[in-house]
């Protein structure tokens, strides 16, 4: 992760489009330290007023599930049909479930 | 001129003026951000030039468009302050320019938001914001390259030091400066200058770089009397016009 070049470390850019929406993953950039890894998410990621908040964490720092793991961390929740809550009649009318 | 007239023009060709320069670097900074970040500023630049040209052309009442004045218009008839036109030596060059030209416009325009001329106000507010941020980031950039490296510190203190004889041209009232702060239009530059100095302060002590003493100023481009590169920016930014007059997209 960490960078030989001159273009400071790497952070991951969560942009909120509108207030009270979650937070979503857009990219990342390079920067040298927080002012500038928050200032550079705004001009590559918002320019065009995709949103109304920004989150900015170093790469370095998410921690994450390999391709190695993935077969024995997600595989097992395939054969757990009745984890669905697809037994249910939604009524007619509700749009957002 | 019209003072109106002249007073418009100053506030354009600043913009217009470094906002050229900023873009001749770009696709030349250190990396994609800042050089995305760069061009940016730019941009805003180049916007707030071209309202503020389009609305010249009005008050010129001489059937010109925005970008006949930006295009067709003399080397002796742009009224920005020599620092916009100085080159893009290296980064701290392009940067310590920046600095001083948003801190100074965030006083500016700040001020102006009080105008009572209803589009400099309206100008003004959307203007604001922008500069805000312009100088946040310009600030934060002198702290970095100030308290930075040793060589970062010397080649920023250079700059400051180059570039601060052009500074005091902000703050000389030009006759038309006078004559609308006069009518209630224009920015009182005088008690600008005390808020400009001490932002500039604040931001060096913090970056541990010094502020120069000096008094010596270099004064010219607001009456049209400009330093070498100026005719040079012009000949490129005029080029097309002037080769293919009715060139249009």
């Amino acid at each position: 992760m960490e960078n030989k070049d001159n273009q400071g470390q790497l952070w991951e850019v969560f942009i909120q489009s509108k207030p009270g929406q979650p937070y979503k993953h857009a990219g990342s950039v390079h920067a040298y330290d927080k002012e500038m890894a928050i200032e550079n998410a705004r001009d590559v990621y918002t320019r065009r007023g995709e949103g109304t908040g920004l989150w900015l964490i170093p790469s370095k720092e998410i921690v994450a599930v390999s391709n190695r793991e993935a077969e024995y961390f997600f595989e097992p929740a395939d054969a757990k049909i009745y984890r669905h809550p697809t037994f249910y009649n939604v009524p007619e009318g509700v749009t957002n479930m | 001129m019209d003072h109106k007239l002249k007073y418009y023009l100053q506030i354009a060709d600043n913009a217009l003026i470094l906002s050229h320069r900023l873009s001749e670097y770009c696709s030349n900074g250190p990396f994609l951000e800042e050089d995305l970040a760069n061009t940016n500023v730019a941009l805003d630049l180049i916007g707030l030039a071209e309202s503020t040209l389009e609305e010249a052309a009005k008050i010129e009442g001489l059937g010109r468009s925005g970008d006949d004045l930006a295009y067709r218009r003399p080397e002796h008839e742009f009224y920005n302050t020599l620092l916009m036109e100085q080159p893009n030596k290296d980064f701290a060059f392009i940067m310590v320019r920046q600095f001083f030209s948003d801190a100074f416009d965030y006083t500016f325009f700040s001020e102006l938001s009080k105008s009572k001329d209803p589009f400099l106000a309206a100008l003004a507010v959307k203007t604001i914001k922008e500069s805000t941020y312009h100088l946040r980031r310009s600030s934060e950039w002198m702290v970095r390259l100030g308290d930075g490296t040793p060589e970062a510190k010397v080649k920023t203190q250079y700059a400051v030091n180059s570039l601060w004889k052009y500074t005091g041209e902000f703050f000389k009232e030009s006759e038309a400066d006078q004559a609308m702060i006069a009518e209630g239009i224009g920015v009182d530059l005088e008690k600008l200058q005390k808020t400009w100095r001490q932002k500039v302060k604040e931001i060096f002590f913090m970056a541990q770089l010094e502020c120069p003493g000096e008094e010596n100023f270099i004064f010219g481009g607001k009456q049209g009397r400009h330093s070498e590169y100026l005719g040079h920016i012009l000949t490129e930014m005029q080029y097309l016009p002037t080769k293919y007059p009715d060139a249009s997209w």
